[in-house]
């Protein structure tokens, strides 16, 4: 069932707290957040629907902001999620090759999960880390100053934090 | 050197946490301001000072300020934009993440100026790593009585809170950041009303970025007349620029704005020059939507006096020969680049952003990345060229906010000044994709002096 935690219904209360009395429906953008880390890192239409339970709002708000986003993951990801710069200033640091050896190492396309559900490809625009181009997102951070080198290490380090994990 | 107001202590260690920027001086302005001033003069001050928005736009704060209506028993609202997503821009990232007590601290000033009692940061969502820093921060300024209840026991109240947006340039702009903060879509609105009038939850607003507030911090310990004395004419106070592309040292670097564009490119103190001995194509100095210029006119205005790192210079000759300075987003090209693929990757950018409310730029902004990639990728023909400078002409002013213009203004400046590589392309289209067209005649003005 989705639910969460009563530890995250407090903070669910203190974000909503943030607002002005009756404005609980501007903790929305964070409460998907919240949403996407603890079910899954995707937004469901149950998961979405619970987060307009909770602000009592209709689904369709909900809807119509988690589509709008591009943050919110609207079908499940891979354990990670390689979101790497494409746009100008990336690009004239080598942002294409280096998404092209990704998706070849990988054996995936841009939008793509691999079969073992471990990683997803995805191009993202502008991230704000143009002096340190070329880049990803990964999870809450960013990974700057790829080269190929470096991105072997990290496609090494998330298989061997996958596999502590297991 | 230059005059260093915002990034002065950037280096020094721990200044990230409060002690140690209380102790390199910081929070003097909030004494000075709740203690010796009112709202009235700190507003007077700003607008002494000259200061102008540090987004992008350029409007001057202390004039922006003093639209804010106060009607009876109605709270009003400062708003932090944190949300910087101009490509080429990452300078907002740089204060927040090494020095959040500056901006905490101009938050305090700013909220007491305007009658803040809940200031809120919208801070982009990709920067996720940054609210835990603004929280502690914030956290670490209530301790010390800088924030909550009665601050120093003036009877000031005030809350700061941190929001994360989700992703969306469009809520860069400041109707859309309210919607987003309101907790729908980004679709900015119609104006008037004003946010001054009409803002977050139809309460008076004022929507400020993260440099400018910043920057209220030195205006108050010095004054607004002796930070006016900094730059030039118009051009006050310091500014941030965020240099990126083909440059030796990519990063933010402070500026007083009376530094040639050339001493910022090639000097050891800012860009330390291009690469691997390569020369200068192109420059986008302020941000992916202001003009791209070619070196000839970066270097020198068309009337061959040198260029500035200025609002007034790098706008000098207008769109026909000049810039913007923008939101300080500095992006060089270097002789190997391709204008068209450059152009083609803003193109796919603004698409991606565009909010999707007003035909023009929902619309042209997709024609336009079409265009430009069967351009690219050798599939375009002549008549292409001509489509593509119609539909940004179409887009222009056209649309409820400024998407459509930032979509519109790269698309004609890339044909303006570099039409022959784009002709290239279409007349050799297999060439085209085994080489780059160079650098053509748009020799960087320094060796046809020399």
């Amino acid at each position: 069932m989705v639910k969460f935690s009563d530890d995250k219904i407090n903070k669910v209360n203190e974000i909503i707290a943030r607002y002005p009395e009756g404005k609980q429906k501007s903790a929305l953008l964070p409460l998907l957040h919240l949403a996407q880390e603890e079910f899954g890192n995707w937004l469901d239409v149950p998961v979405m629907d619970y987060v307009a339970e909770l602000l009592q709002i209709t689904p369709i708000e909900v809807y119509e902001v988690a589509t709008f986003y591009s943050m919110y993951n609207l079908k499940p990801v891979g354990k990670y999620m390689f979101e790497v710069c494409q746009t100008g200033p990336c690009m004239l640091r080598g942002s294409d090759d280096i998404i092209a050896y990704i998706g070849t190492k990988l054996g995936i396309k841009p939008g793509e999960t691999t079969a073992d559900g471990m990683f997803t490809l995805k191009t993202v625009e502008c991230l704000g880390a143009c002096g340190y181009a070329p880049m990803m997102q990964l999870g809450k951070h960013f990974r700057e100053h790829l080269t190929k080198e470096k991105v072997d290490q990290l496609i090494e380090e998330c298989r061997s934090k996958a596999a502590q994990n297991n | 050197m230059g005059v260093k107001l915002l990034l002065d202590k950037a280096h020094v260690e721990g200044i990230r946490y409060f002690d140690v920027y209380r102790r390199e001086g910081g929070y003097r302005s909030v004494e000075k301001a709740l203690k010796e001033m009112t709202p009235d003069t700190i507003v007077e001050e700003v607008k002494k000072s000259g200061l102008r928005g540090r987004g992008g736009a350029g409007f001057p704060t202390g004039m922006k300020w003093s639209f804010i209506a106060k009607p009876e028993g109605v709270p009003r609202h400062l708003v932090c934009n944190a949300d910087e997503s101009e490509p080429g821009t990452f300078k907002d990232r740089y204060l927040m993440e090494f020095l959040p007590h500056l901006l905490i601290e101009g938050l305090i000033v700013s909220s007491f100026a305007l009658g803040s009692n809940a200031t809120y940061i919208y801070i982009r969502g990709e920067y996720a790593w940054i609210p835990d820093i603004l929280e502690q921060a914030i956290e670490e300024a209530r301790a010390n009585g800088f924030l909550g209840k009665n601050i120093l026991g003036t009877g000031f109240d005030c809350e700061i809170y941190v929001h994360r947006g989700a992703g969306a340039y469009i809520c860069g702009e400041e109707t859309a950041l309210i919607e987003s903060l309101e907790g729908k879509r980004g679709n900015p609105r119609i104006k008037p009303p004003f946010p001054a009038i009409k803002g977050a939850w139809d309460r008076p607003t004022v929507v400020n970025n993260v440099e400018t507030l910043a920057a209220v911090v030195p205006i108050i310990n010095m004054g607004g007349e002796e930070y006016a004395k900094i730059g030039v004419g118009k051009s006050t106070g310091t500014k941030l620029i965020s240099a990126c592309g083909n440059i030796n040292k990519p990063g933010v670097y402070e500026i007083d704005m009376t530094i040639s564009v050339e001493e910022f490119i090639y000097s050891d103190e800012y860009c330390g020059g291009i690469p691997n001995g390569k020369r200068l194509k192109a420059c986008i100095p302020g941000g992916s939507s202001v003009p791209i210029l070619p070196a000839n006119l970066l270097l020198k205005t068309a009337k061959g006096e040198t260029r500035y790192m200025n609002y007034e210079s790098l706008s000098d000759g207008g769109f026909a020969t000049g810039s913007m300075m923008g939101s300080g987003g500095f992006i060089v090209l270097d002789e190997d680049q391709c204008v068209v693929r450059n152009t083609y990757t803003l193109a796919r950018f603004y698409r991606h952003e565009s909010c999707g409310q007003c035909s023009p730029c929902r619309e042209g902004t997709g024609w336009m990345e079409k265009i430009l990639k069967a351009i690219d990728t050798g599939k375009g023909k002549m008549s292409d060229i001509d489509l593509l400078w119609d539909i940004q002409r179409r887009i222009e002013g056209n649309t409820i906010c400024p998407l459509g213009d930032a979509a519109a203004w790269p698309v004609a400046a890339a044909i303006r000044h570099f039409r022959d590589e784009f002709e290239w392309h279409v007349l050799n289209p297999e060439e085209s994709q085994r080489r780059n067209y160079g650098l053509a005649h748009y020799a960087d003005a320094r060796e046809v002096v020399a």
